[in-house]
Parts: structure tokens; sequence; C-alpha cells
């Protein structure tokens, strides 16, 4: 309960940082695609538009993800505001819970009106609702390693200067896209010693491929085909995001409880 | 019954990246505050008094000793509902107004609606914002932050209240007002621990005071006996004085200064007073006050940080 106080507030911190200014953006993105790509492309421009839009969504999310969960315990820090408020009946673990869940919901609003905008620009185009269902599984997919984005961000932010933590977010962000490359490397090069090093690494590194490849298939290019997604994948990737953003959050809980206000 | 037990408390800072070294912020605090007191903690800058009040928040950890607030350890959360905070130098969320802000404390409480709306506009009220409770904390003056952190420290109606100095930076009025707000808690028997410089307040307010300097307990106890109470003399202020009662003034007592159309003498002993008060009446001046002249807490507090 006080974890959705919090929660509450962040959100609103958030809109009132005008955060949503970006729907701007991607709506102008909508508008200038919709009218540019009739001219470039011969009969698949809702395609490319659903390509387009679900790259925005995630490239957009994921920035926001990066750039407001790196400074989510940090300026509260910064700005001494957490004092007053860990002096009230709160745990410090409802407080890390509380900042996660409110930059989530922000992104969740985010995608939303976003995902609505994009569907708007393909009803434009004539694409009808059958094939609006097809693009909401890549939709949640992008949810969830925003999730994913947010949870690496916010254990950075309890210890590290938003700087350094943008930049490790990001090196995270990067390599948790090649995981499965990382593995291929380990096999490549013929050595007991560095294949196991790989195999940790590629196991202990958050795997944002889980999210964009499916059944081997890229989902924004699925998605934009129109085709079905795997149940089964997005199940998986589902319970990898909650597990993975348990474990991180345990981590933010337990680096954030040991630390002294100064 | 101490509501407030701090038992050898220690803090040790780490300063240095390389070669890191200890620094002692505080040193063996051992202090007690019974129920219903207004209890001045005072030192210098860096004398360990933020220090103290956030080892008692548990926003940093001791280095050795221990503390507790209402009989818990200062871990407890639910101990915590029943006490106020308004740390030092405080801010708040810059883009909440008051009213929401006051309702966000209030949530971390418990508190729900339609009470909460209630509570708000009251403690608004209280704190002289109920004219601006739609006004966001980043167009608010110092003293009204001051004034928010106060009512977000009573959102509860807390049995203990630590105030980390609450009159600093505040102009003549803004420390009037916190002045009452303590005040009216002492009326409500609520505890009130607040560490200060301001030594008038301090005066004006406790009942007991703690002397703090360099991390270390200087002194303890009730303002009067601290200052000791010997009283050092009188003051007697004096009207419509003619010159010749001014020259048998004179005669009384040698340390006469003229002020405007007033004469202030001070006086050593008691019968002193007398006699310079009988002869000024009886030759027709007009008595406008007699004082008490004693150690000022200021001057105990110079001679206590110098030593």
């Amino acid at each position: 309960m006080r974890a959705l106080a919090i929660a509450r507030n962040t959100f609103r911190e958030n809109i009132r940082d005008k955060v949503l200014y970006n729907l701007i953006l991607f709506a102008l993105l909508m508008i200038l695609s919709s009218l540019a790509l009739g001219q470039l492309t011969l009969g698949h421009t809702d395609k490319v538009i659903v390509d387009l839009g679900l790259s925005s969504i995630s490239m957009i999310g994921t920035l926001i993800a990066i750039f407001i969960g790196i400074s989510l315990v940090y300026k509260e820090l910064e700005k001494r505001t957490v004092y007053a408020l860990l002096a009230k009946p709160v745990h410090r673990r409802e407080f890390i819970l509380g900042k996660f869940l409110g930059l989530l919901f922000t992104l969740a609003v985010n995608v939303f009106i976003m995902s609505a905008g994009l569907i708007v620009t393909l009803a434009y185009h004539g694409v009808g609702p059958r094939s609006w269902v097809r693009i909401l599984p890549a939709v949640y997919l992008i949810l969830l390693s925003l999730a994913l984005t947010t949870a690496v961000a916010l254990v950075f932010s309890t210890f590290s200067t938003p700087a350094l933590s943008a930049l490790f977010t990001f090196f995270l962000w990067v390599i948790g896209h090649f995981n499965g490359d990382l593995l291929e490397l380990g096999r490549m090069v013929q050595s007991g010693f560095f294949l196991r090093v790989c195999r940790v690494l590629y196991y202990l590194l958050p795997n944002f491929s889980n999210f964009a490849t499916i059944d081997s298939r890229n989902v924004i290019t699925t998605a934009a085909y129109y085709q079905p997604i795997d149940g089964w994948g997005v199940l998986w990737a589902s319970v990898y995001a909650l597990i993975y953003c348990t474990i991180l959050l345990s981590v933010s809980v337990v680096i954030f409880s040991r630390r002294d206000f100064k | 019954m101490a509501v407030i037990e701090i038992e050898s408390l220690t803090k040790d800072f780490e300063v240095g990246f390389w070669r890191k070294r200890a620094v002692r912020a505080l040193d063996g605090l051992t202090l007690g505050v019974e129920r219903g007191e207004v209890f001045g903690f005072l030192g210098p800058n860096g004398a360990g008094k933020t220090t103290t009040l956030k080892l008692l928040m548990n926003l940093i950890r001791p280095t050795s000793g221990s503390a507790r607030i209402l009989g818990e350890p200062v871990d407890s959360v639910a101990m915590r509902r029943r006490i106020g905070y308004l740390p030092e130098n405080p801010y708040f969320y810059d883009y909440l107004t008051g009213e929401e802000f006051l309702t966000y404390v209030g949530t971390l409480f418990g508190i729900r609606h339609p009470a909460l709306a209630l509570k708000v506009e009251e403690l608004l009220g209280v704190v002289g914002l109920g004219e601006a409770p739609r006004v966001q904390l980043r167009k608010y003056s110092k003293g009204m932050v001051q004034r928010i952190g106060i009512a977000q420290a009573i959102m509860n109606n807390p049995e203990v209240v630590f105030l980390d100095e609450p009159m600093s930076g505040l102009d003549p009025l803004g420390r009037r007002e916190v002045r009452d707000v303590i005040e009216m808690l002492r009326a409500r028997k609520v505890t009130v621990f607040f560490s200060s410089h301001i030594l008038p307040d301090v005066e004006a307010l406790c009942d007991r005071v703690a002397i703090l300097n360099r991390g270390k307990l200087r002194e303890v106890g009730a303002l009067d006996a601290i200052l000791n109470v010997q009283i050092e003399g009188h003051e007697i202020i004096l009207g419509r004085i003619t010159s010749e009662l001014h020259a048998q003034l004179h005669a009384l007592c040698d340390r006469i200064t003229p002020l405007g159309d007033r004469l202030h003498l001070r006086a050593g002993n008691p019968r002193q007073v007398e006699t310079i008060v009988s002869t000024a009446v009886s030759g027709g001046a007009e008595l406008v006050s007699v004082n008490p002249i004693r150690r000022s807490l200021e001057d105990y507090f110079f001679s206590e940080v110098q030593a």
C-alpha cells in the first residue's frame, strides 16, 4: 500500500517533469512516416509503419527507462527528499518497489498511448482490427524489456551517480542484446575455461534478446507481417522478466538498506 | 519515563578516497529525554547535532552504542508511526503543491479520505499556509518550506517530534511562528527534541538543554541549573530624572548610563537596589523597571565552546 503511494508520487513526478512530451515526437514521426512512406514504398506502407512504430516505441521507452531510471533513487538522495520520507513508517524495500512501479507505470502509459497512435495510423491506412491484434504481443514484449531496463538502471541508481549509471545501464543493455553471440564466441574459441566464463556471463547478464527474438524470429518483423507470435515464447519471456526483475530489485533493496544517508 | 534513551552513541565517518581514515562525528553520547519535555540540543556547526538526529531516525547506523525511542529500537518501522521528524534545511518534492505533499505524507501513515482531506486542511491552517494550498513547493519561500516541513512532521499527531534546526534561515516572523508551533506542541504534551544554535529561542522554549561540542556532550540539565541562576546584579531603569536627582543617584551607584530621557543603573546587590529605588521614587522619578541580570545562555555557550 505504501509502495503504491510512492509509486503514484513517482508517476506524478514523471508527468510533471514533462516526460510525456516524447509523445509529441512520436506523433510527429507517425504523421511524417505516413505521408512520406506512401511515396517511397510499393504497397507495403503499413508494414513499414508497424516496423518503424514498434521500433520507435522500443527506443523511446528505453531512453525514458534509462534516463529516468538512473536518477530514481539518486535524485531523492541528492535532493534529500528521502530523509523525511524514510523517517515515516516506510520500509526501505517499499521505497525501492514504489520507485520501480512508479516508473514502470509511466512507461506503460507511454507505451499504451504510442501504441494507440500506431493503431490510429494503421487504421488511417486501411488496416483492420484483426491485424491490430497481431501487434499487441510485440507491444507487451517491449514493455517487458522496458521493465528489465528500469530494474537494471534502478540497481545502479542506488549506489552510483547518474552519469556512471547511464553508462553501465546502456552497456548492459547493449550486451544483453548480443548475449547469444557471447555463448557462440565461447564455443568457437576452443578453451574450456573461456567457454565456462562465457557461459557464466550468458546466464548472469540480462538477456534482452528474450524479448526481441522469439522462436528464432524477430518479434517486430513478425508483428509487421501480422504473423502470430508463439505463446510459449511470450510466457517464457514473462517468467524471465519477472524472475530477473525480482532479483535486481532484491539487489537494490540490499544495497539501499545498507546505505548511510550522510 | 524516558521517551528518548541514547546510550553511548558513537558515529565515525570515513573520509578520504585512497587513504581512508575515520572522523568521529559523535563520541559516546548518553542522554535521556522525558515525556512531555521540550528539549533543546545545542552546539556549534559540526558539533554532531544532525548526526545524532540522523542516527535516531535510522538514516545512518551507529559505529557503536544504541538508542531507543518510545522504548523501541530506532530501526523499528512501527515506532515511526508515533514520531515526527523535520530534517535540517528540508527540501521536499517541489513539483507538488502543499496540499498534495501533505496528502502524500498522510497516505504513508495510512490515513484515508475523507479524514485525510480534513487533516491536511487543518495542518495547513496550523502552520499558516491555509492561503496557499495549491501553490507548488518550488514557489515557496524558505519560511514556507520550513512550515510545510513542520506540518509533515506532525501529520500523525506524534508523541515525539524531532526538529533539526527548525529556526535556521528564518526571519524574525518565521521564527516566531515556529516558536508558536512548538508552544502548541508543548501544550498538547508532545515531547519535542530540537537542535538549534539560535540561543534566544532555546532560552524561551526549552525545559532542559544539552550542549554538544565536537561530538561530545558538554552539559545537560535544566536551563536554570546550567546558567547557574546566579544573579549577577540588577538593572534599574528610571524616567523623569531631574539633574538634582541625577547627582544624588551618582553618589549611590557608579554604573549609570543615560539612554534618551531615561537612566539605566546597574546595582550589584539587593540592598543597593532598595536604596536606589527609594531615593529615586521619593525624588519624584518614575520607576520603569527592575530586572535581574543573569548570565545568558549565549555567554555560557561561548565559554563552553571555547573551552
